[in-house]
């Protein structure tokens, strides 16, 4: 009973991590049309920076905070230098030119860090557990990770349903000409979508960091399950990306806990060891199958009408 | 006559014989590490080739074709490793594999389209990696040696450097002469249609999707086959060869030779792999030159190398 | 009374809120031509997008010679005998004129899995495209790729290629769309001679052409059929007149 709770809320933790990845490539490529595959090495150098950041400063909010600014800069940055040039294009050449980005990034890393990864670890009021329920034992880190995703999920719902920058979002999403003639900075706009985009990777990356090892090419991994969300959860739409992420984090990390017990219960010892591992990797792109097979639009798309 | 005689054949043809007798300038200078570069970039031309079959004139962006390099190659290992070494058994069953996974996939990913067809196709690629990393039986992540090559009864000795150079080259030269025949034929003139205009050819009454399946199934198969000559080349195989990036790789060849020409996937992979050889002898950082560069070359370089000599000829 | 080539019966079409098309019913004779005229956002195009199966009605019925073809996909009403022209520009733009006509008479010429012969030496095909593109005067252009052709071409050429196909209905959506004064009249022209050899469905904002051509026109306003019948009557139908002179005005010259 332990274990379920706990692997469901790691898969919560896990969800929430992925949505705040895929919130970000939905909304850039839902409002620039531009698919962005650097998203991840985005993820990773928040990773990086808040590792180092908090070696620097000391302090681990303080080193957060700086990591987070830092890896908006460079979102802006990038936006600016490089890919702006490529709006309007074929969706092919953003792919081609991200991938080139990726490859860039990860030598870079390498040559400022080396090649083996870092370590962020935690400050001792984040390594207390929390009872959540009589006799049972949470992370409090952990616990973070989920408030503060909950928290951004939040504020993006409020950012893109209620306020003007929000409309301006949603109108450029359908028609970028209109938003132009209406006199907007589109540049402007584009910039600081993408600088979100990049800020709600580097946080996923940050907060990842301390739970995972902080190395070169762990972007890469997760934009593939990010990809995999905003397939099932639906085209254009976040509200479709956050429960499709919850969805994927839960069928992961469960699958990946219970599944060798399960395959133990009904097939020998050696065939179960053999297959488990293999087949928990693949659940998911089990699940992207199925609903490929019977929405092939996503679970919950958004309505453009 | 005349105008055959342009800048794009002429290039064209000396690759080919450049490609012809190059083992006989590596017998005389000496030069075998030329021999295994080249025999990797042959390899590697078939496979871009594939997938230009699928992107040049299928219009389909497929980001999961070295899904096929690893099915091919994993075919040839675990058959090795299980004792048969028999290549007129191996390679067969590469092909078959390879052929089953891109019905699957194709089957299921073609029920998208543009950048949804791109990371579906990433996605089950990876899935690919994922679930050869987890055969610990046969390497997992450490990958899977094969202490012994291919045999085919004493026909040919896939050990001996040149005659298995040769046989990779034919390899290519039959893929592409493949290639060719089908693009023009009915089928080839109906995926090329269904690239330029869906709309137009469903009205005319071609079921677009059933056109497409058996196009990505034919060249997920041939790159299969050149899946069952890299790991023999390498007499290795492990996970890494179904890494997306090797996937990425395989598209800039394509782009950077020039899509839906029939050479150009050649040119890309001997300018791709070259410059790859030749940057990380310079350094160790060489991405942080490529990176860039790919992204100049997305941006300017239309149609790719051949599409520059085409240009040039027509001036 | 023969048995219609084409019926209508009923047919809704929502998207979202707004009813496109509203309880649509209308027969065609075999030999008719029939024009299909409304306001600009009548609900012509989603009509005839139901008609050739780019779009499934909500409810209703089509039928073609009596069969039931309103669920079948769209690449098989083609072989069933529907052929349609679009009204933005539809083409191969890569390929030449004569490959366009081509690939419609191979699609009906048996499957197109055959993967060795090179298909543009298939000289039926290429004899039934060139017969196509004579019949609307392009012959001269057909080793042109359609990227260079003028606007005027290419509508006459999505004609020859509807035309490729040996329909039995054919569906014009605003042929006209775009043509100037000389290419109009050769459509029309050409048009008439056609009529004479396959039922004609014609969505056309251009009045001159429609009542010289039609023997009887569907008038369609808010998705709805507010009147239908010979040219004569239309005419001289007040909820017609009030439908197009009134609020909206219809085109009757070109500029």
């Amino acid at each position: 009973m332990l274990l379920v709770v706990e692997q469901f809320l790691n898969g919560l933790q896990f969800g929430l991590l992925l949505f705040l990845l895929a919130a970000g490539l939905t909304l850039v490529f839902g409002i620039m049309d531009f698919v962005n595959l650097a998203h991840g090495s985005l993820y990773m150098m928040g990773a990086y920076f808040a590792a180092t950041f908090v070696a620097w400063t000391g302090n681990f909010v303080l080193g957060v905070i700086l990591a987070l600014g830092a890896t908006l800069l460079l979102g802006i940055v990038l936006e600016f230098v490089a890919l702006r040039h490529f709006y309007g294009r074929d969706h092919l050449d953003h792919v081609l030119a991200t991938f080139g980005l990726i490859l860039f990034f990860n030598d870079a890393v390498r040559l400022i860090w080396g090649p083996a990864g870092l370590a962020l670890p935690l400050p001792g009021w984040l390594t207390v557990p929390i009872q959540i329920m009589p006799g049972i034992f949470y992370p409090s880190y952990r616990l973070a990770i989920i408030v503060v995703s909950l928290a951004v999920a939040a504020f993006l719902y409020v950012l893109v349903m209620r306020t003007r920058i929000g409309m301006l979002i949603r109108a450029g999403a359908s028609n970028r000409e209109m938003i132009g003639a209406l006199g907007i900075n589109i540049k402007l706009l584009y910039t600081l979508v993408f600088g979100l985009g990049a800020a709600l990777a580097g946080l996923a990356g940050l907060m990842q960091a301390p739970i995972l090892t902080v190395q070169i090419g762990m972007g890469e991994n997760i934009l593939i399950l990010a990809f995999v969300v905003i397939v099932i959860g639906g085209i254009g739409s976040i509200r479709g990306a956050f429960l499709a992420a919850i969805l994927v984090g839960l069928i992961d990390t469960l699958g990946r806990a219970f599944l060798p017990d399960l395959l133990r219960q009904m097939l020998s010892s050696a065939a179960a060891s053999t297959a488990a591992p293999a087949l928990s990797s693949m659940l998911i792109y089990l699940l992207m199958a199925m609903v490929l097979v019977v929405r092939p639009e996503g679970l919950f798309p958004a309505n453009r009408r | 006559m005349k105008d055959k005689l342009n800048a794009r054949n002429v290039t064209v043809a000396l690759v080919l014989a450049g490609l012809l007798l190059l083992p006989l300038y590596t017998s005389i200078s000496g030069n075998i590490f030329a021999l295994t570069l080249f025999t990797r970039i042959v390899i590697f031309a078939l496979a871009a080739s594939s997938l230009n079959l699928i992107m040049g004139y299928g219009g389909m962006m497929s980001f999961g074709h070295a899904a096929y390099l690893g099915i091919g190659g994993y075919a040839v290992g675990i058959l090795a490793s299980e004792g048969i070494g028999s290549g007129f058994i191996q390679w067969p069953v590469a092909l078959l594999a390879s052929a089953l996974f891109a019905l699957v996939i194709g089957a299921l990913s073609l029920r998208t389209r543009g950048v949804y067809f791109i990371m579906i196709t990433l996605a089950f690629a990876q899935m690919a990696y994922y679930v050869a990393s987890g055969l610990s039986r046969y390497g997992g992540d450490d990958g899977l040696t094969i202490y012994k090559r291919s045999t085919f009864d004493g026909l040919i000795n896939l050990s001996n450097r040149v005659p298995f150079y040769y046989l990779c080259l034919a390899c290519l030269l039959g893929g592409i002469y493949l290639i060719w025949r089908i693009v023009n034929s009915r089928f080839g003139l109906v995926v090329q249609g269904l690239r330029s205009n869906e709309q137009r050819m469903q009205a005319i009454g071609f079921p677009a999707t059933r056109y497409r399946l058996v196009c990505f199934v034919i060249s997920g198969t041939l790159c299969g086959l050149a899946g069952a000559l890299l790991a023999n080349n390498t007499d290795f195989v492990s996970p890494a060869s179904m890494y997306w990036t090797r996937s990425g790789d395989l598209m800039v060849m394509v782009i950077l030779g020039g899509m839906g020409s029939l050479f150009g996937p050649v040119i890309g992979a001997i300018v791709y792999l070259m410059l790859e050889e030749f940057l990380s002898q310079v350094t160790e950082y060489w991405a942080l030159i490529m990176g860039p560069l790919l992204l100049l070359i997305v941006l300017f370089g239309r149609g790719g190398i051949v599409g520059v000599l085409g240009r040039s000829s027509r001036g | 009374m023969a048995e219609p080539l084409l019926r209508v019966e009923k047919l809704v079409r929502r998207f979202g809120g707004i009813l496109a098309t509203d309880n649509v019913s209308l027969d065609v004779a075999r030999g008719e031509l029939h024009a299909i005229i409304g306001p600009n956002g009548a609900g012509k195009t989603t009509l005839i997008s139901q008609l050739t199966g780019q779009l499934l009605p909500d409810a209703g019925t089509i039928e073609l010679a009596g069969t039931d073809i309103t669920y079948v996909p769209a690449y098989r009403r083609s072989a069933l005998g529907l052929a349609r022209s679009f009204q933005i520009t539809c083409l191969l733009l890569d390929f030449t004129a004569l490959d366009n006509v081509a690939l419609a008479a191979q699609a009906h010429d048996g499957h197109s899995f055959r993967f060795w012969g090179n298909a543009r030496n298939e000289s039926n095909l290429r004899r039934i495209a060139r017969a196509a593109l004579d019949r609307v005067g392009l012959a001269a252009r057909a080793d042109t790729v359609v990227s260079r052709l003028s606007h005027g071409e290419q509508r006459e050429l999505e004609l020859a290629v509807a035309l490729a196909t040996s329909p039995q209905v054919l569906l014009l959506d605003e042929p006209m769309a775009g043509l100037g004064i000389t290419e109009s009249a050769r459509m029309v022209k050409l048009l008439q001679e056609l009529r004479r050899e396959v039922t004609i469905v014609l969505v056309e904002h251009d009045m001159d052409a429609v009542f010289a051509l039609a023997d009887r026109i569907s008038v369609l306003v808010y998705g709805r059929i507010i009147a239908s019948g010979a040219p004569s009557a239309i005419r001289n139908n007040d909820e017609v007149k009030r439908a197009y002179l009134g609020e909206q005005h219809a085109v009757t010259r070109h500029v």
